[in-house]
């Protein structure tokens, strides 16, 4: 009998909750707020489910409601993708060390 | 591009996800982490194109849109002053909340696309999949909502509670149960609009009890549940990189929530519980006019700092408020031109979110090696001379050490009263969040700073 594919995603999910936990654990307290501001932009790699449906099954120009929340969800994902990543880049970047010649 | 070529690439996107977190372990490492999170997410949004393969004119439309929103983003990117980054990640939460509603009506409407089957005949495990992934996007983004208002100041952030509170959100949660398993059997689209109405309401009444300074809790469970619907959806889909992002984020949140109760001593369920804020603050308001204070002014505070051999600041929420960092930074600038060795002591629940006093600071180049947490710095506090509190008052307050009738009994505080003076910051002698006095306010070598925080550091700057 075979194994059902639904068993390895389970598996890839719960080990990457054991993976979430300690990576996490490691990061400093200081960086707390990069820490939030970057899961949320990796939380919007939806953006994947969201090209899917809004390229799905469309002849040319003919969108379905399906498509079009395709189409709003892309957006709404992309906002998210860009402004995480340029935002946490912005915070991080202003993390500096003491100088040494002080 | 292949089904299982592409699953790979997925993998490889996941992978980098976990890199782009584990370097946010340093500070030095972290721009390089951000980085790999980056190349992550343009290998995952390549390889869904390359894998659709067909390129309709609808492909159009979607470099239409993802442009629309990446401009949008990165706009908000640049502008948004570091102040109102609680705000803005409650926003980018909702976002992700929503996004996941979005794709998973659009998957049950369309089925086809997805391989879930068809309409009317949708896969058990993917309904169950789609509605999990569904309902806690809603929840996500009707929660994120309240809370963003509730940062910005729209709405109140007093807690609002009324009788039943918890019935109903019991009841609600139930029904959600119910709903799923009737869509189940029935395949009717009903149960399914249902389904969304009553996540929606939950997310709603979820947070509104919930108060202000109870933020950086609420804020790290929506990172937490943002994190959850993506994995629902990465499961609908049967996509790796969501499912290992989506576990990511989840367990992410779930740590920073237990991270922000334990710096609260409180459990989680009594922070969701809600009506904190409301409950104690009546109790409170009776005898505390009449115990005597002293207060000063700018120039006592300078001769104070000026004779200090060492100063340690404690940054509250009232400093964000003042948007007093710069003019802190000055400050620190010019006792460090007379030789006073000056740190920062951060608790961990400042400010409104997670790690909010460690970017403000670090945006008025302060360097981090000068920033403490609470058990790297607490200890130091009886060699200093002074502590400089500004705008913060609960997580100084040692009535969580020696008062077990206080609310905040057991939360661990900095143990400022141990320095030789306590110069405090503040706009009044009104109490902090948690509705109670602060004794070090009348203690003898408190000194009261009655102003705002930026004005007040200005002014002692000058006459330093």
């Amino acid at each position: 009998m075979e194994i059902d594919p639904f068993i390895f995603r389970l598996s890839i999910f719960i080990l990457s909750i054991f993976i979430g936990y300690y990576v996490v654990w490691s990061v400093t307290p200081s960086l707390h707020t990069p820490l939030m501001s970057v899961t949320n932009a990796i939380s919007s790699v939806i953006i994947v489910g969201a090209i899917i449906a809004g390229l799905a099954g469309n002849s040319d120009g003919d969108f379905t409601i399906s498509n079009i929340l395709g189409l709003l969800a892309i957006s709404l994902a992309a906002v998210n993708i860009f402004g995480g990543f340029l935002v946490t880049q912005r915070m991080l970047q202003m993390y500096k060390k003491k100088k040494k010649d002080k | 591009m292949s089904v299982n070529l592409s699953a790979i690439f997925y993998l490889i996107s996941g992978v980098l996800f976990i890199l782009a977190l584990r370097g946010l372990s340093s500070p030095e490492t972290s721009r390089q982490g951000n980085f790999l999170g980056i190349v992550g997410m343009i290998i995952a949004i390549t390889v869904t194109f390359l894998s659709i393969g067909s390129f309709s004119s609808g492909l159009i439309y979607v470099l239409i849109f993802l442009l629309i929103g990446g401009l949008i983003g990165a706009y908000i990117a640049y502008k948004i002053p570091m102040t109102a980054m609680p705000e803005l990640v409650a926003g980018f939460h909702s976002l992700v909340g929503l996004s996941a509603v979005l794709v998973a009506i659009s998957a049950f409407l369309n089925p086809e696309a997805f391989n879930l089957g068809s309409s009317g005949s949708i896969k058990l495990a993917s309904l169950i999949e789609m509605s999990i992934g569904a309902a806690v996007g809603a929840v996500t983004f009707s929660g994120s909502i309240i809370a963003f208002l509730k940062l910005q100041g729209i709405m109140s952030g007093s807690p609002i509670t009324f009788r039943g509170q918890h019935l109903i959100n019991a009841l609600l949660l139930i029904s959600i149960v119910i709903l799923t398993y009737l869509l189940c059997i029935t395949q009717s689209s009903n149960f399914f609009w249902i389904l969304l109405a009553v996540s929606f309401l939950i997310g709603f009444l979820l947070i509104i009890p919930i108060g202000g300074a109870d933020m950086p809790v609420v804020i790290s469970m929506l990172n937490s549940y943002s994190g959850w619907a993506a994995a629902g959806i990465g499961f609908t889909l049967e996509n790796s990189a969501l499912i290992i992002t989506g576990a990511l984020v989840g367990s992410s949140g779930a740590i920073l929530s237990y991270i922000m109760c334990k710096g609260m001593n409180r459990s989680f369920f009594n922070v969701i519980l809600g009506g904190f804020g409301a409950v104690t603050q009546s109790a409170s308001t009776g005898n505390k006019e009449h115990k005597p204070v002293k207060s000063g002014n700018a120039e006592d505070a300078a001769f104070l700092m000026k004779n200090a051999s060492s100063v340690i600041i404690v940054p509250g929420y009232g400093m964000a408020v003042a948007q007093a960092q710069h003019a802190l930074r000055e400050m620190v600038d010019t006792l460090k031109k007379n030789d006073i060795k000056v740190t920062y002591a951060i608790h961990p629940v400042a400010g409104r979110m997670p790690g909010h006093m460690n970017v403000l600071l670090a945006e008025a180049n302060v360097p981090y090696d000068e920033v403490f947490e609470l058990e790297e710095i607490n200890n130091d506090f009886a060699n200093a001379d002074v502590a400089f509190v500004i705008g913060a008052n609960d997580v100084t307050n040692p009535a969580a050490k020696n008062d077990p009738q206080s609310p905040i009994y057991g939360m661990p505080v900095l143990d400022v009263e141990k320095c030789k003076s306590v110069l405090f910051v503040k706009r009044s002698l009104s109490a902090g969040y948690a509705g109670i006095d602060n004794e070090l306010f009348y203690k003898e070598n408190t000194l009261m700073l009655f102003a705002d925080a930026k004005k007040m550091t200005e002014d002692i700057t000058k006459n330093l």
